[in-house]
């Protein structure tokens, strides 16, 4: 059917098509994990290698791995591993995929553990039971003793006797919750809540923006802890200032900041490549992405980033920021407060916690396919099969993440070495995938097979050159960083010197490298299949 | 908050929401976008229906 003779489609239709793929974007790394980083990183210094990194890494990978994802497809493979074989003719490429298909089945480990937290806060809000009076303070200690902070095996306890206390229910819910829906294939569902529940979460979002920016200085004799400062925390570009360029200057800022992207736009994740594999040649993925991209750095940037970090200012002051933080407790510690200062705020925080809860459902579900695509390309299983051995291995991790909760240590760990470190080492593989092994040319050509948009010509110049430059200059700095050189603050660690001190870190990397192996071994065999099954083709070919 | 932070906030802020309403535009201006525009909520692996029919 040629553009013209289409019929005319109804706004409405329109209108839930941007709803859907601006939906599938947004989760936990927009409103927990993007605000936990920049605060880390001195708010202003962390924007400077955000944006690079969004300009020159996430918009032009986006459309490097829906492009690879596409002709995947089109040579009759859905799992990473047999598309990186379609366009890399060499042995080692199917093996290669194996960080496409750990990374989103780790990820979904301390993900489910984050969505357990979600569902307890909205669910507590809905009875009653998050109004613990004006101290900030009082919030900071409920979380750490509902997550288990303090001591290891913590979460399996009722912090405050409440029946529904346990962060350990919470978390085996959502692991239920999520096996169950996608055992039985309800995942169709996703596109109807994308269209229509992922819109309220953004309003719900604009409403507690609005409140935050009309918050001044709630603290009694802290007339410091106001918005304007907040902001200025957030956005500032001190180069006046020490802190400023010592965050500048740090690598694994620039490596944190460029697994932000990454992490919040699924690239480098092996999900938007699996799913991308089951699309037809003709379907538009530079418009789709690019909008998917836009929608989650509005989320992001614009709502993320102008509520959670200011309002911890406000509530919890400078000093707060100077304390060692997890990336994902940020949200958790300072929205309370905010919904303990608002008209409704009962009945405000309970709609964005669960619906902060559903966003992360969508993001877990789809965190499985690409293993569940392995295991049954290569291994021939049915889907109920995949599913229920894939049950089991997350369910060790997750068990894993939420026994040992001291400090978060295992979440943290699998959050930078799998959450930053993989993605980033996948994308760099990614991009010299398409620019060097399938061609700039080629794989510009398939990018624009069916684009709504003309993708700008110097794109080509950037996905060849400049992106895994940036990317390869930023990790072998990196490596200099935590390898080579001497921490010049004691109470600074670097992951060497975490892996040294901590058994808990050491058992989470062992844990890393075993079910790295696991999934080598199944491709292993995945491609003994795949080439059993060309030679019976050649030999049946007259 | 100084004149820098200002500076940085109404570019960032702006510029992605500038981005957003350039495709949001794009999309609605463009024929056949319902047909044509996807993400990973709506594309649906084909091995559910499989299973199902094996069922």
């Amino acid at each position: 059917m040629t553009r013209q003779n289409r019929p005319k489609e109804a706004w409405g239709s329109r209108l839930g098509v941007i709803l859907a793929v601006m939906g599938s974007a947004v989760g936990l790394g927009n409103f927990l994990r993007f605000p936990g980083l920049a605060a880390q990183y001195e708010g202003g210094a962390f924007m400077i290698p955000y944006f690079i990194s969004l300009l020159i890494l996430g918009l032009p990978l986006a459309w490097v791995e829906w492009s690879l994802g596409r002709y995947g497809g089109s040579q009759g493979y859905n799992s990473t591993p047999g598309i990186y074989r379609a366009v890399w003719k060499n042995p080692i490429a199917p093996y290669c995929g194996v960080l496409a298909i750990i990374i989103p089945v780790m990820i979904y480990m301390f993900y489910v553990y984050i969505e357990g937290w979600c569902l307890a806060y909205s669910l507590r809000y809905l009875f009653g039971q998050m109004n613990l009076g004006d101290k900030p303070a009082v919030y900071e200690n409920f979380f750490n003793n509902f997550v288990g902070m303090n001591k290891d095996g913590a979460a399996i306890l009722s912090p405050e006797g409440w029946p529904l206390g346990s962060a350990v229910l919470f978390t085996a819910a959502c692991f239920v919750i999520n096996f169950v829906l996608i055992y039985r294939g309800l995942a169709k569902g996703i596109e109807w809540f994308c269209r229509w529940a992922m819109p309220l979460l953004i309003i719900c979002a604009i409403v507690i923006l609005i409140r935050v920016l009309t918050l001044g200085a709630p603290i009694e004799g802290h007339p410091e802890q106001n918005l304007t400062n907040g902001l200025g925390y957030m956005w500032n570009l001190d180069v006046t200032k020490e802190a400023f360029w010592v965050s500048l200057c740090n690598p694994q800022m620039w490596l944190e900041a460029a697994g932000q992207i990454f992490f919040s736009l699924s690239v480098g994740f092996g999900i938007v490549i699996t799913y991308a594999s089951y699309m037809k040649k003709d379907d538009d993925i530079a418009l789709s992405s690019l909008t998917a991209s836009a929608g989650n750095e509005f989320c992001e940037v614009a709502l993320g980033g102008l509520i959670i970090v200011p309002a911890a200012f406000i509530f919890l002051g400078k000093e707060f920021f100077n304390k060692p933080q997890d990336t994902f407790s940020l949200g958790f510690k300072t929205l309370p407060n905010v919904f303990n200062q608002m008209p409704y705020g009962q009945a405000v925080g309970f709609l964005f916690f669960f619906l902060l809860f559903l966003a992360a459902v969508t993001s877990s579900l789809s965190m499985l396919q690409p293993a569940i695509a392995l295991l049954e390309e290569g291994l021939g299983l049915r889907r109920k099969a995949s599913v229920a051995i894939l049950g089991f291995i997350t369910a060790v991790g997750a068990a894993l993440v939420v026994f040992f909760s001291k400090n978060l240590m295992v979440l943290d760990t699998l959050n930078f070495w799998v959450g930053t470190l993989c993605i980033f080492v996948l994308a760099t593989f990614q991009v010299i995938l398409f620019g060097w092994v399938l061609g700039v040319d080629r794989g510009f050509e398939e990018l624009s097979r069916g684009a709504e948009i003309r993708i700008p010509r110097f794109v080509k110049f950037i996905i060849k050159y400049v992106s895994p430059t940036y990317l390869l200059v930023i990790f072998g700095l990196w490596i200099n960083q935590q390898f080579f050189t001497a921490s010049e603050d004691p109470e600074v660690l670097t992951w060497p010197q975490k892996i040294q001190q901590s058994p808990v870190v050491q058992m989470t990397l062992g844990f890393i490298v075993v079910v790295i192996i696991l999934f080598l071994l199944l491709i292993a065999q995945s491609v003994r299949r795949w080439r059993a099954a060309e030679r019976a083709e050649t030999e049946a070919a007259p | 908050m100084n004149t820098g932070g200002w500076i940085v906030m109404i570019l960032a802020v702006g510029g992605v929401t500038g981005m957003l309403s350039w495709c949001i535009y794009k999309v609605v201006a463009t024929p056949g976008s319902t047909e044509h525009l996807h993400s990973t909520a709506d594309i649906e692996s084909p091995d559910i229906e499989e299973d199902e029919k094996l069922d």
